[in-house]
Order: structure tokens, then C-alpha cells, then sequence
């Protein structure tokens, strides 16, 4: 099929059939901010970061398909001080320990925490009692520092098509747990996976950690995004 | 899964650990994904609920009535707290959201069945019942009206229908729109929909006619068709009335469906809440078979097949989102689909689906029999036919009433003897609260548009109450997928009680309507697009009253509390606290 082509803040891009919007702005060069979207795994839509205005309304830029003559606003001051909101409501509604957390300088969040320039939440911190499930072999499943954004429930699944991560409950109640069952039979390399899926430092892999120190990580000296464009 | 669970939880009293993992092995799935789906649902349970499930409602309006009386008795006379169950497991006492008796509150559902207009005196009695270890069906002394009382629903609930129009409450005869929709094609059925321009009840009004097209043009070897029957919006139980008294009606209007867009298979998804007709309605589905309105060559007509089937939900507000809906039917956590797809194009199982609402459906059928150009003569510019409206609150006659289109708030405000009214909740939590001045303005599409919730609130109702009410409803219905409308509900929450609490300044209004905002803008669905609506149109319409409450000429106030933060430890230690300056 023909490429399709769009704009995305004035600028003229290509893309193909199907392709979401933010994969077709990261190939032409744009970026636009993701926290639950994950290579390999079907976008969930959760985090919102991503929202982007065509014709007025606002949509996901990673579960929405690219049209032929789409007009896509990303970058505008609006939208971009939205996204520092969704930042920001992330830190109120966990507890968020950057300075001692094992995921300091590798994580998403504090990346793009740094890249909005969150000096302190808009929003009152909202302190809820979360929990470490620390029950299983191989990893500790914090539930302070997790975000929601369903990478592990997507992407942690059985040979047999089982899924290792779940949600439970719903409203303000709800979160992440792990399938006990599962967990007992994880493999090193399962668990690997799991951790460097996660964004934040919710999953964590026992008996190993900060290999890497501080100030030598992913994001440490370039900011989220600067692979990518402006 | 659903039904699985269900039955668990309605012969166990909860669902465990244990039948946890033995529901996952038996179904081939991990054990966290079925505690997933028990734990997103009002009415299945981990722990133990008792013989006996007392599930309060605690919306809005059940408060206006009283609510908060009647939870005390039950407390006093059960002996243990809501939220709890009885030392000897025999009673347990929950809240839950609105259960479409808005009408008749306060009410509450005790093991499938329905008490209405609760008293402190009935609840002595219902309480002494269960004590005595009689079934919750022998606690109701006597029956409601119309079909309440017919064998198979023995009910209290009243359908207090107070105006009859041409479309919903007009005569049916049995079989009439299947016999009548055998002789036309699928293509001029569908025709007919857009000529009439009737658009979806539940509330978003999307056109039908149109959605069946899309739906029928749609690829693919199966399609279905799913009837929208949990309305859960606070305010609303109009549906309740027409599954009572239209069933007929409403079952051929889905297999008038199911001709138009190719469907040979319908799915009525009834809300936990309405479990108590579900006998009835079967017994309905049984007799249409026998009279071949349903099943093979319906009418006689050579492959015109359809039939029905009921799936319960298990109590969740978002559940009545298309996609949600169509989740929940496929024993799944009841959380909305990404789009694109459409049902449409991907619905139930993965097939083309259609859902539409109970009273779109009864239109339908109407529409056949009358005309699309009958039904498109009534009504606006923009909103054809009339609109089934469920009034409830601070009115002389609460229920339900069929206008036309186009008629003003004033109007019926007259008709159900409200002349005193203050604010009229329009559509729900999730619609519009308008004051006094905008009571001329009129109910439709264009203008105030309705799922069929309205509420009044008369001179003595606590407007900020009823807001918090709707806002903690919103907190709770959450399906928590998505950060603006998990976290964001919760953060426009306690913002609010701020302001209420006397504790707000100026500022924090400003902030409270650019959040309102945010949320709006970026949530995945139509819940948190339009869950700040109570807090933005009371603002919009009531600002006086957000005025009252903060403090003048502060930028800001702080909600910390010193006396509260320390008044554990002065007790401990016998102290009083300390303040600056003393």
C-alpha cells in the first residue's frame, strides 16, 4: 500500500498504512513523549502521555492509526503542559523514592519528570499504602513506584499464553500483582525482562542490582527523547 | 467466566483463594487474572458476604431519602458496621452505587432481591426476618405495580409511569414488528433507521441507522447484535420500567436488529442490579420461541433466524460503555477497548457487533411498525421521536415519563411537581447541572442532551454535597486503566472537599477548573471525559456557592490540620498542643 502522508506540527511527515502516530513521528523524526508503550508489545493506552489533538479532539498518539491528510498537533503549549500533568499525577498517586531507587537514571518517569521540568507536583501528594510484594523467587513487586502502564502484564505471558502480571480492583484501588503460581517458576531471564520492561523501578530482580552506578545510566547525561528529535 | 463466578459466589458466599484456583485451572487461565476480574466487581467478593447480602445504595438521591438513617438501623439492628459481615456470618453490609430505584429510595438489594422506600420500621422487620433465617424473597410483604407482581418477578419495585407516550408505552401487539420487518429487505430496514434519524438512547445519541449500516457492511461470517441493558447512570432506571413492561417490544426490536445487519445471534446484557427479572425475561425469550418470533424462520420467513441470550453483569458502572460492555460479556474486567476498532468492526468476540441501548431498540421496532417518517415528526431539528426520562429527587412524583423531544426543563419540572426546584441534575452525574435560569431551556440533543437521568434538587438539598456524592461515585466506577481518570478523579476529589471543608482560597477554584480540564481532555473513555462535569457545571452554574466556602482575600489556605495531626499524641502524653506564639 501507499504511504500516507501527514503533518504533525506543520512539518510534512510519511508513514504507513496502519502505522500508529507515534512510531510515524518517531521515524520522521518527531518526538512524542510514551510511558506504557513498548516496542514489541500492542499499545494499551494507559499513561495518556501521548495525547495528541487531531481535528480538535484528543486522542492516544500510540493506539491511534495514522490517516491520509491527518493534521496532528503534539508539541503545542497546552498539550505539552498536559503531559507534564500526567507526569505529575503519576508522582502524587505512588511514592516515588528517586534519590536510593535502584532505576535512578534508567527510569522513564524521572526522565521525563527531568525533561517537563517538574520542579514539585501541581497536585497534593495523594500518600497511598502501597505495598513490596517481595513473596516470589526471582523478583520484588513494589507497588509504591509502579505507574500502571500494563507493560508486564502485556508482555510477561507463559509459553502457554498465560499472563505472570495482572490488575486488580478498580477506581483508586487499582494495581498491579503478580501471579504467585507463575512467579515460582520464573526464570532468571523471565525475570530480566520483567525488570527492564518495567519503566519505573516497580519490578526489580533480586540478589542483583546497581550494577551500573549512578550517573553512568541510560538517561544520565542524554535527556528522554533527544534520539529521537526536538 | 462471569457465570462461573457468579454461581460461586451466589452458592459460596465469596469466592476464595481456593475457588480462585480452581476456576484458573478449569479455565486455563492464570490465577491472578481471575482475581483480576473478581475483584473489579461490585457483587463478587473474596471474602465471605454473609447468608445474607445487604447492598445499600448510596447515590445521590438515596441520601436526599434518607439513606443515612436507614444505614444506621441496619448497623444498630444487625450489629455490625457497613463494610463488614456479622460475627456469625449470617448478615453482611455493603454500599453500593446507584441500583435504578431512584424513585423509591432509599432501597437496597439483599440476595438478588429488591427492598424499596426503606423505613427505619422495615428495617427491623427485614433484619428480624434474616435473623429468623427466612429467604430474602418471603421478607417482601407486598408486590409493585404492573408486571412487578406477575409470578416470575414477585417484586416491591413500583413502575411509577406518570406519562405515556406514542413510541415507548403505546400498545404493542406480540409479533407485530418481526412480521412486519419479514417483509421488508435488510437494506430498506436500515433505510428506515436513517429516516427516522433516530439516535442511540444511552446517552452519546449516535445515530442508528447509521451504526447498523456500518455494522452490516462490516466483513465477516458472524455479527452480533448486544442489547445495552445496564444502565448504571445515577438517576436512571428507565430501563428497569421497559424490561418490566415492554419486554415483548424490546426483544423484537433486537431481532429487527439482527435482520438489518446480518445477526443471527443477540446478547442482552442485564445489570446485576435487575437479576430479579431474570426469570421473567426468559420466560419471555421461552414464549417467543414457541410463537416463532424467535429462533428459526422467524415470521415464517425462510432464514430468518435469531435468538437472544442473557448475560448478568456483576455491577459496575463503566460496564456500560459499548466496548467495556462488550469485555465484561466476554467474562473479562469490564474495561474499555482502545479505538479503533469500533465494535463495529471488531466487537464481541472479535465479530462486528452492534450495541445499542434497551430504549433504542423499542424505537426500532416502533419505527418499523409506524415509519421512519412517523417517528421523524416528532421531536427537534435534531433529535427525533421522544425520550423515556427517569425523575428523581426533591419532585412530588418521581418515575418515569415519555415526552416528545424539545420539551423545556420548566415543563416537566410542572408535570412532576417540582416548582420549587434549585438545580436540575440533566443526564446524570455525567451530564449537566443547571440553576433556575436555564429551566426554559430544552431537553434534546441540541441542546440538553439526556441518557434519561434527571434529578431536582429543591431548596434544601446541599448542592456540593450532591456534587461530592457524584465525584466519589466516579472515584469508585473508575475502571483504572487510564492515569487522568485514576488518579485525576481522586486529586478533583479532594480539591473539593478542600473548598468544602472551608479550608480553600481562591486559588484553589482556579486550579480545581484547569485540572476539571485536564482530565476531561486526556482520559481514555467517556467516563473520565466526563466525570469533572458535577464539579464544572456547579462551578459554571452555582459559582456562589464555591464562593461561600473559601476563604477571601488569601492566595492560599492549608488544609494541614495541627490540632487533628497531634491530637493522638497530646492524648497519649495528656498534653494540649502547642501553637506559634504561645
Amino acid at each position: 500500500m501507499a504511504d500516507i502522508t501527514l503533518t504533525i506540527d506543520g512539518k510534512t511527515c510519511k508513514a504507513k498504512p496502519g502505522q500508529s502516530i507515534v512510531d510515524a513521528a518517531k521515524e520522521n523524526g518527531i518526538y512524542i513523549p510514551v510511558l506504557c508503550n513498548y516496542e514489541g508489545l500492542k499499545p494499551a493506552g494507559t499513561c495518556r502521555i501521548c495525547t495528541v489533538r487531531v481535528g480538535g479532539r484528543f486522542m492516544a498518539a500510540c493506539t491511534t492509526p495514522v490517516g491520509e491528510g491527518m493534521i496532528v498537533e503534539s508539541g503545542t503549549p497546552d498539550i505539552e503542559d498536559m503531559r507534564k500533568a500526567i507526569v505529575e499525577m503519576l508522582f502524587v498517586e505512588g511514592n516515588h523514592m528517586c534519590p536510593c531507587c535502584e532505576k535512578s537514571g534508567n527510569c522513564e518517569l524521572q526522565a521525563l519528570g527531568y525533561r517537563y521540568q517538574m520542579l514539585v507536583p501541581r497536585f497534593p501528594y495523594l500518600w497511598p499504602a502501597s505495598q513490596v510484594d517481595a513473596s516470589t523467587p526471582k523478583i520484588f513487586l513494589d507497588k509504591n513506584r509502579c505507574v500502571q502502564c500494563l507493560r508486564c502484564v502485556r508482555g510477561a505471558v507463559t509459553p502457554d499464553g498465560k499472563h505472570v502480571f495482572g490488575l486488580l480492583n478498580r477506581g483508586d484501588r487499582t494495581a498491579i500483582a503478580i501471579d504467585h503460581a507463575l512467579a515460582s517458576k520464573m526464570t532468571d531471564e523471565m525475570a530480566q525482562k520483567a525488570m527492564d520492561s518495567c519503566p519505573v523501578g516497580a519490578i526489580l530482580r533480586k540478589e542483583v542490582g546497581y550494577v551500573v552506578p549512578i550517573g553512568m545510566r541510560k538517561f544520565d547525561s542524554k535527556p528522554i527523547g533527544s534520539d529521537i528529535g526536538q | 467466566m462471569l457465570d462461573v463466578i457468579r454461581d460461586v459466589q451466589s452458592e459460596t458466599g465469596s469466592v476464595s483463594e481456593e475457588a480462585i484456583v480452581q476456576i484458573a485451572a478449569a479455565m486455563n487461565v492464570s490465577q491472578v487474572d481471575v482475581e483480576g476480574v473478581v475483584t473489579f466487581y461490585h457483587f463478587f467478593s473474596k471474602s465471605p458476604v454473609g447468608k445474607y447480602s445487604v447492598y445499600l445504595n448510596n447515590s445521590a438521591v438515596s441520601f436526599m431519602k434518607g439513606c443515612a438513617a436507614i444505614a444506621k438501623a441496619f448497623e444498630q439492628e444487625a450489629g455490625c458496621a457497613f463494610g463488614k459481615t456479622t460475627a456469625d456470618g449470617n448478615i453482611g453490609l455493603f454500599y453500593t452505587s446507584c441500583i435504578g430505584m431512584n424513585d423509591q429510595e432509599p432501597a437496597a438489594i439483599i440476595n438478588d432481591v429488591v427492598f424499596t422506600n426503606l423505613t427505619v420500621e422495615k428495617v427491623k422487620e427485614i433484619v428480624a426476618g434474616m435473623k429468623a433465617g427466612k429467604s430474602a424473597k418471603d421478607l417482601v410483604k407486598q408486590f409493585g405495580d404492573g408486571q412487578n407482581q406477575s409470578e416470575l418477578v414477585k417484586s416491591m419495585v413500583n413502575n411509577n409511569i406518570h406519562k405515556k407516550g406514542l413510541v415507548l408505552f403505546a400498545p404493542f401487539e406480540a409479533g407485530s414488528a418481526v412480521k412486519k420487518v419479514a417483509t421488508m429487505t435488510p437494506d430498506a430496514v436500515v433505510e428506515e433507521m436513517k429516516v427516522s434519524n433516530v439516535r442511540g438512547r444511552g446517552g452519546a445519541g449516535f445515530p442508528t441507522g447509521m451504526k447498523w449500516d456500518f455494522t452490516r457492511k462490516s466483513e465477516g461470517p458472524k455479527r452480533y447484535i448486544v442489547c445495552n441493558a445496564d444502565e448504571g447512570e445515577p438517576g436512571t432506571f428507565k430501563d428497569r420500567v421497559i424490561l418490566t413492561e415492554m419486554p415483548q417490544m424490546l426483544f423484537e426490536g433486537m431481532a429487527v436488529g439482527g435482520y438489518a445487519i446480518g445477526a443471527d445471534e443477540g446478547l442482552l446484557y442485564l445489570r446485576a442490579e435487575y437479576m430479579y427479572l431474570k426469570n421473567y425475561l426468559e420466560n419471555v425469550l421461552e414464549k417467543m420461541r414457541k410463537n416463532n418470533q424467535l429462533g428459526k424462520d422467524i415470521a415464517g420467513k425462510k432464514g430468518f433466524n435469531f435468538d437472544i441470550k442473557i448475560q448478568m453483569g456483576a455491577g459496575a458502572y463503566v460496564c456500560g460503555e459499548e466496548s467495556a460492555l462488550i469485555e465484561s460479556a466476554e467474562g473479562k474486567r469490564g474495561q474499555p477497548r482502545n479505538r479503533p476498532p469500533f465494535p463495529a468492526q471488531v466487537g464481541f468476540m472479535g465479530k462486528p457487533t452492534s450495541v445499542n441501548n434497551v430504549e433504542t431498540f423499542c424505537c426500532a421496532a416502533r419505527i418499523v411498525l409506524e415509519g421512519g417518517a412517523w417517528f421523524a415528526a416528532m421531536g427537534t431539528l435534531q433529535s427525533k421521536g421522544t425520550k423515556l426520562l427517569s425523575v428523581s429527587g426533591d419532585c412530588k412524583k418521581p418515575g418515569i415519563y415519555e415526552i416528545e423531544f424539545g420539551t423545556t426543563v420548566k415543563t416537566l419540572l410542572e408535570e412532576c411537581g417540582a416548582m420549587d426546584a434549585v438545580a436540575v441534575q440533566i443526564g446524570g452525574p455525567s451530564g449537566t447541572c443547571i440553576g433556575k435560569k436555564d429551566f426554559g431551556r430544552r431537553i434534546c440533543y441540541d441542546d440538553l442532551a439526556t441518557g434519561g437521568s434527571i434529578i431536582v434538587m429543591g431548596p434544601k438539598t446541599d448542592i456540593l454535597q450532591v456534587v461530592h456524592n457524584f465525584m466519589e461515585f466516579f472515584v469508585e466506577e473508575s475502571c483504572g486503566w487510564c492515569v487522568p481518570c485514576r488518579a485525576g478523579n481522586k486529586i478533583l476529589t479532594e480539591r473539593l472537599e478542600k473548598i468544602m471543608h472551608g479550608k480553600g482560597s481562591a486559588t484553589d477554584l482556579t486550579e480545581l477548573e484547569s485540572w476539571c480540564a485536564i482530565v476531561k481532555s486526556m482520559s481514555r473513555c467517556g467516563l473520565g471525559q466526563t466525570s469533572p462535569n458535577p464539579i464544572l457545571t456547579t462551578i459554571q452554574n452555582f459559582r456562589e456557592l464555591y464562593e461561600a466556602k473559601i476563604q477571601k482575600g488569601k492566595d492560599y489556605v492549608s488544609e494541614f490540620d495541627f490540632a487533628a495531626a497531634v491530637k493522638e499524641s497530646c492524648a497519649v502524653a495528656n498534653r494540649k498542643p502547642l501553637s506559634e506564639g504561645h
